[in-house]
């Protein structure tokens, strides 16, 4: 009933080409924003933001950086884990280097380094393609790691080889460091969030975008109607890094607050955003954040029903984590290779018609 | 012969041995791949399931026995015998041809025409859940295997290469592990058997022919169906191969699946559809990672071998794409 195009008349352009064309959509949108900007930070508990909205906001940057190159431009990286440490590292080094500066600045920064990195790594991507552009990325991820392993100069030469964030403020309320309240936490990513989704949004829908997605769809078919291929995948690795690398800042100064790069940003991490963007939905906004809730969730989750109702042993629970991500993996590459965010398309064209069928 | 010089060839000879252990994995890789354009990411992850399966028919261990004490409140863990080293073997061969015919039925079946990127995606996501499966079924702690082979270093090729060593000269011979010996040649015969497998049989051929074209050898009459499992069943038969022998070599546990990472490198050296291929590549990054190691390893603070396989890899994909022995990527629109 609310949700239809009919009555909704476009009389600008502006108008035509607004990202939630339907009114219903653009109320919703900013129902949420309300809700996650205002109404989450009152009743937010640390257990709450610790556990999980933290971590989904900060995976949700992790997917959609992955999404860019991924999802719209077709390359896939298994390297994200070392680009998060990319980021991880390039903020411990600004916030100890430049004390002064604000630490919403040294996110960006390190993004911006990231993004370097992530270009410079992204460079055989014109030659090397498909999963052989896949192993290469895992040169990136080891290399990287191994890097922030054995060169004192990234941890300050500390001697336990770790990484810890000093306490940093925004409009005095601190947001890293061993005292930060749950909503200061939380608000710090959700800005990261809104505005970098907000980016992405634009810029997947207006010519970078498109050139992505040509490259996608037929590299060399889209070089032959005139996308620079070297150009446009390079710009989707630094795009897709800066992401990561925003994103790896995050998960180290305000989720982590110490980190060790083996633990922290491992291959695991790479195949956890992975799988969030398959889970999500390849090539949707909404997809990352889905499948970001659904990777963060589903432990916490599983622990909770099998450790704490059950009373079973928690190891019991991680077998059954690795099964069951596993296996939907499989069920939603044969059921659905869009993911979550087919799904709610599906769901969107059914309400447009609803109560008819057709 | 100078002390230096010996102990490069030491080092290179080490790495042949490492390099033919990684081939081994590689190997399997490169069956399913050429059978069915699989890139099955879960071969690493088959082969420490097999190897947990080998070791828990052997030491006789109940399966699931940690979910069912969960369920029954019961405390059950082994069934009280043990299993000859042989029999053991052949019931894990059972169980990953059972799996081949699993995977087959409930995944690829599903999956045909699918682009190769979801199908690798699709590995993956194997991958994982096998190996929660695999720790369900036999427990997540570290097993040592013993097959009854000889470990250790050799003291005869110790005492050999001594004497090779200037007269007075502070040298005490090569090591060289006997197991490592034992696995290269395991790999040697399986790498023969195998190729006189897809020459001289009817089912070798007909392997052949899907590798060649699908559709060709759909339209003699080979059933496509039948040579996937054939295929998943094989490099069931490798993985178990292959983690047998790691498993041996440094205990049955979690990182045996992270081989097949290394496994990568060395295919995209070899290239992806060459079974020669997968064995020089094998070599040439186990022999490159070892002499990297020893003489740059020191000057960075070690542990190069984590990364000195896929740099490698990447900068030679840079200059030839298809790898060394693979079939020259053309592309059309």
């Amino acid at each position: 009933m609310l949700y239809r195009e009919a009555g909704d008349f476009k009389t600008t352009y502006a108008d035509d080409a607004q990202t939630f064309p339907i009114a219903f959509d653009r109320w919703r949108y900013y129902a949420i924003l309300i809700v996650a900007a205002v109404i989450i930070p009152l009743v937010i508990d640390s257990y709450w933001a610790k556990s999980i909205m933290v971590p989904f906001l900060v995976f949700s940057i992790a997917a959609m950086g992955l999404n860019i190159l991924t999802g719209y431009c077709g390359q896939v990286s298994l390297g994200t884990g070392g680009f998060m440490a990319v980021g991880a590292y390039a903020s411990y080094k600004l916030m100890t280097a430049f004390p002064e500066l604000n630490i919403f600045f040294v996110v960006l920064l390190s993004g911006g380094i990231t993004a370097l990195v992530g270009a410079a790594f992204g460079l055989p991507s014109l030659r090397i393609k498909g999963f052989y552009l896949a192993v290469a990325t895992l040169a990136a991820q080891f290399f990287l790691v191994w890097l922030f392993n054995k060169v004192p100069w990234f941890f300050n030469y500390s001697a336990t080889g770790q990484i810890t964030a000093p306490e940093r403020t925004v409009f005095g309320i601190a947001v890293t460091g061993p005292s930060v309240p749950a909503y200061a936490s939380y608000l710090f990513c959700l800005a990261f969030v809104v505005l970098l989704a907000w980016l992405m949004r634009n810029l997947t829908r207006g010519k970078v975008g498109r050139q992505w997605m040509a490259i996608r769809d037929m590299d060399i078919a889209a070089e032959i109607i005139g996308v620079h291929p070297l150009k446009t995948k390079l710009i989707a690795f630094a795009v897709s890094s800066f992401y990561v690398g925003v994103a790896g800042a995050l998960f180290f100064s305000v989720y982590l607050g110490a980190a060790e790069p083996t633990e922290a940003f491992g291959i695991q991490q790479s195949f956890l955003v992975l799988f969030m963007i398959i889970i999500g939905g390849l090539g949707s906004i909404f997809g990352c954040f889905a499948g970001a809730a659904f990777m963060i969730m589903l432990p916490v989750l599983l622990k909770n029903v099998m450790a704490g109702a059950l009373g079973w042993d928690t190891t019991l629970a991680t077998h059954f984590e690795f099964i069951i991500v596993g296996g939907l993996i499989i069920v939603f590459l044969i059921l659905e290779p869009h993911g979550l965010a087919q799904l709610a398309r599906l769901m969107k064209e059914k309400l447009r018609l609803w109560p008819f069928p057709h | 012969m100078g002390v230096g010089l010996l102990n490069t060839i030491e080092v290179i000879l080490n790495g042949l041995m490492t390099g033919v252990m990684y081939s081994l994995v590689a190997l399997g890789f490169v069956l399913i791949f050429k059978a069915s354009g699989i890139f099955n990411y879960a071969q690493g992850v088959m082969s420490l399931f097999a190897a947990l399966t080998l070791v828990g028919f052997q030491s006789g261990q109940i399966p699931f026995a940690e979910l069912i004490n969960a369920v029954f409140g019961t405390d059950v863990h082994h069934f009280g015998f043990t299993m000859p080293a042989i029999l053991a073997t052949l019931c894990a061969l059972a169980v990953m041809v059972l799996f081949a015919i699993i995977v087959e039925r409930l995944i690829l079946k599903h999956l045909v025409n699918q682009e190769p990127i979801i199908l690798f995606m699709a590995t993956i996501g194997l991958a994982y859940f096998l190996e929660g499966f695999g720790d369900m079924m036999w427990g997540s702690d570290i097993k040592t295997m013993d097959l009854g082979l000889p470990q250790g270093g050799s003291f005869w090729f110790e005492d050999v290469t001594k004497t090779w060593a200037a007269e007075g000269s502070d040298y005490w011979g090569m090591y060289i592990d006997v197991l490592d010996v034992i696995a290269a040649s395991v790999a040697i015969c399986l790498v023969i058997a195998l190729t006189l497998f897809s020459q001289y049989t009817k089912t070798g051929r007909a392997l052949r022919a899907v590798a060649d074209d699908h559709q060709a050898a759909l339209s003699v009459g080979i059933s496509l169906r039948y040579i996937w499992v054939v295929t998943w069943a094989i490099a069931g038969l490798v993985a178990l191969v292959a983690g047998s022998m790691w498993g041996a070599k440094s205990g049955v546990q979690f990182s045996l699946s992270l081989i097949a990472l290394k496994a990568l490198p060395v295919l995209m050296l070899g290239g992806f559809t060459s079974i020669p291929g997968a064995i020089i590549g094998g070599m040439m990054i186990g022999v490159g990672e070892k002499l990297f190691e020893f003489y740059v390893g020191p000057m960075v603070g070690g542990a190069t071998e984590n990364w000195f396989a896929y740099v490698l890899a990447l900068v030679f994909l840079v200059f030839r794409p298809q790898g060394l022995f693979g079939d020259k990527i053309i592309e059309r629109v």
